[in-house]
């Protein structure tokens, strides 16, 4: 794809761009380290859509339902997210500290044909610059980070007035952790072993403090759970035991 | 005329062009190409008649097609089958498979391969699927984010996924390293027309003669008002071979002992062809950015008509899987999108190419003990109700699992 090398020959030389386009093989093989997460993601991302959708008043049916949003995606890894809500007409702005993660997402995006605002930078650098967004997704992230009423309100504060602000992430219940400490990272290999400490998973109840403390308002909440069976992933607004996703608002 | 588009579709037959409508009635912003390395117009040269189940026609009523299929298409109100050995005067019938489905809507309808081509092709244009010049797809490659497909005019071309619908005989699927199992049954199936003099009210029959099936499909009358049928009968290869080469009158004569005197007089009325009949299926439907559908990925024995419509089964849930990711912004080439569809339609097609061989095994040959036994399993379904209509569900492809288009709706 001669336009990518275009794209990145004034930063990269020609070694790290194979160095990154193995791991951006890597990212989105959908039978390889990442598996567990594309499983997931079909549901992550029909729940982000019909959200935006209801809440902006777009068709849902519309594969370019979200035209014209624009959307700060916080931790965006290879770009699992922020790619499909570009192709769905956002405007994406994917934001991750790893600066192998941002190139390995601009390489995909580029193959792809999409056009993503991919920066090595920090949520709290973006919100220091002042910058608002339609949404502000932060997703499997919150785990990660060290002070999450911090990270939060700097969170709220990129959410324009009528925005919205997603976090999806893992409950601190006994069930969590046998099955996304020991199921997910021990039985299944599923991730590898330390990917999460289960002291820092969060309740929902400390996520909902934290985003009103950041003056938003919690407009749904809801689980997401895996049946081994069918595998496959469900909504399941009822079971918020382990995984789980919170939307919040700012009002006008 | 641009060279990048979501989708091709190699094979402009009806299982390429039925993908290609119900892919751009579902969503117009979807680019799909249709290439064929026949010109359009030698698909309405096709002699052959295909039997559209009930679900197929819903889908067909849907996309909008159905109005310009009708006037040409006959309604199958009643089958029966028989097992017979030639000359024999009298045909017990052991199964007879009456009427409707629902009210008013026989399970199926035969519709001549030309005019369900040229109405696809039509209606394809009309939603806006680019119809290439005729050229084969000689070659292609799957890079990061797109396939690079080169044609045989030299030109190349982009897309995000490349569909093969290029028949039993896929040059694609070959080119995508993809193997087969195959099992050739030493039988050719000869195609022709007949006329008749009497009505034949719509009724189908099927008869198991020592050779293999023999099939009379109630074609709708032509200009003239001359009462016709399509005949699909079975022989050994060489015997078929030697049969379509015979004279007229030798031919006449040949298929009147087979086809019996009860719609009266019979003319032939079409060109004679032989199609060698086998049980081909693909061991992967899909690669990364590349799927097969209809006769790419199973051929299967004509025996219970349901070559067609598994294929546009297929059709139907590959183009809900496609139309269903795109809403959620996936890439419509990625392996774990496409595996849905595998999922969805390999094991069906497994199994009917399983059926349908049994069936031939079961039928084609003269040995009396197990025509006995299979005569006795045939009564036994004609006299068991659920179970004749869950063969007539079957026959009129509304088994379980169906593709939204397939029960008439909306993706």
């Amino acid at each position: 794809m001669s336009n990518v090398n275009d794209a990145t020959r004034s930063t990269v030389d020609d070694a790290e761009i194979r160095r990154f386009s193995a791991m951006a093989d890597e990212w989105w093989s959908t039978t390889g380290k990442f598996r567990p997460l594309h499983k997931f993601n079909p549901t992550r991302i029909a729940y982000v859509k019909s959200q935006l959708c209801q809440h902006f008043g777009r068709d849902e049916r519309s594969s370019s339902a979200l035209d014209g949003l624009t959307i700060l995606d916080i931790g965006c890894g290879g770009g699992l997210l922020s790619e499909p809500l570009a192709r769905l007409g956002a405007s994406v702005t994917g934001a991750d500290a790893s600066a192998t993660n941002i190139e390995v997402a601009r390489l995909h995006a580029a193959s792809s044909g999409l056009t993503i605002d991919y920066r090595a930078t920090t949520a709290e650098a973006i919100a220091d610059s002042g910058q608002t967004f339609d949404v502000v997704l932060a997703m499997e992230i919150i785990e990660h980070v060290s002070d999450i009423d911090l990270f939060i309100r700097e969170c709220a504060r990129m959410v324009r007035p009528g925005g919205l602000l997603l976090v999806a992430t893992l409950n601190r219940t006994p069930k969590s952790f046998a099955l996304a400490i020991v199921g997910a990272e021990y039985i299944l290999r599923w991730l590898p072993v330390g990917t999460h400490s289960w002291h820092k998973f969060v309740k929902p109840s400390e996520l909902i403090d934290a985003l009103e403390a950041g003056g938003l308002n919690v407009l749904d909440q809801t689980g997401v759970s895996f049946n081994p069976l069918l595998d496959r992933w469900s909504l399941n607004p009822r079971d918020l035991d382990v995984n789980y996703m919170v939307l919040a608002g700012r009002v006008d | 005329m641009s060279d990048r588009f979501d989708v091709i579709i190699a094979g402009g037959g009806y299982i390429g062009m039925t993908l290609a409508c119900a892919l751009r009635d579902a969503d117009e912003s979807i680019a799909v190409a249709v290439i064929d390395p026949r010109p359009m117009d030698s698909a309405l040269r096709d002699g052959r008649a295909s039997a559209i189940a009930a679900a197929a026609r819903r889908m067909y009523v849907h996309l909008g097609v159905w109005p310009e299929m009708e006037p040409a298409a006959q309604a199958i109100n009643e089958m029966i089958v028989t097992d017979s050995r030639l000359g024999d005067s009298l045909r017990p019938v052991y199964l007879t498979f009456a009427g409707a489905i629902r009210d008013g809507e026989p399970f199926a309808h035969m519709v001549p391969n030309g005019i369900m081509v040229k109405a696809l092709a039509r209606r394809a244009a009309d939603l806006g699927v680019a119809i290439l010049p005729p050229a084969a797809v000689s070659d292609f490659k799957v890079e990061p984010g797109e396939v690079k497909a080169q044609l045989s005019t030299g030109q190349s071309l982009s897309c995000r996924l490349l569909v093969a619908a290029d028949g039993v005989k896929s040059r694609l699927r070959a080119l995508a390293g993809i193997r087969t199992v195959d099992w050739d049954y030493g039988q050719s199936g000869i195609v022709t027309t007949v006329r008749h003099e009497r009505p034949h009210d719509g009724r189908a029959e099927e008869h198991f003669l020592p050779a293999g099936p023999f099939a009379i499909l109630p074609l709708a009358d032509d200009a003239e008002g001359r009462h016709r049928s399509s005949l699909v009968w079975t022989e050994r290869t060489k015997t078929a071979e030697k049969i379509i080469s015979f004279d007229d009158f030798t031919f006449r004569l040949e298929l009147e002992r087979r086809f019996g005197h009860h719609l009266g007089d019979l003319e032939v009325a079409g060109p004679r062809n032989a199609y060698p009949l086998g049980l081909k299926l693909a061991r992967d439907w899909v690669k990364p950015r590349f799927a097969l559908a209809g006769d790419a990925a199973h051929g299967i024995h004509p025996i219970a008509g349901q070559g067609l419509n598994l294929g546009l089964r297929d059709v139907a849930a590959l183009a809900q899987v496609l139309v269903e990711a795109r809403r959620l912004g996936l890439d419509i080439g990625a392996l774990d999108v496409l595996e849905r569809y595998q999922t969805w339609r390999r094991f069906d097609a497994f199994e009917m190419g399983v059926v349908t061989d049994t069936l031939n095994r079961l039928f084609s040959n003269d040995f009396t003990p197990l025509r006995a036994l299979r005569d006795l399993g045939l009564g036994i379904v004609d006299r068991l109700p659920s179970l004749k209509q869950r063969f007539i569900g079957e026959a009129a492809g509304s088994g379980g699992g169906l593709p939204r288009l397939l029960r008439g709706e909306a993706i």
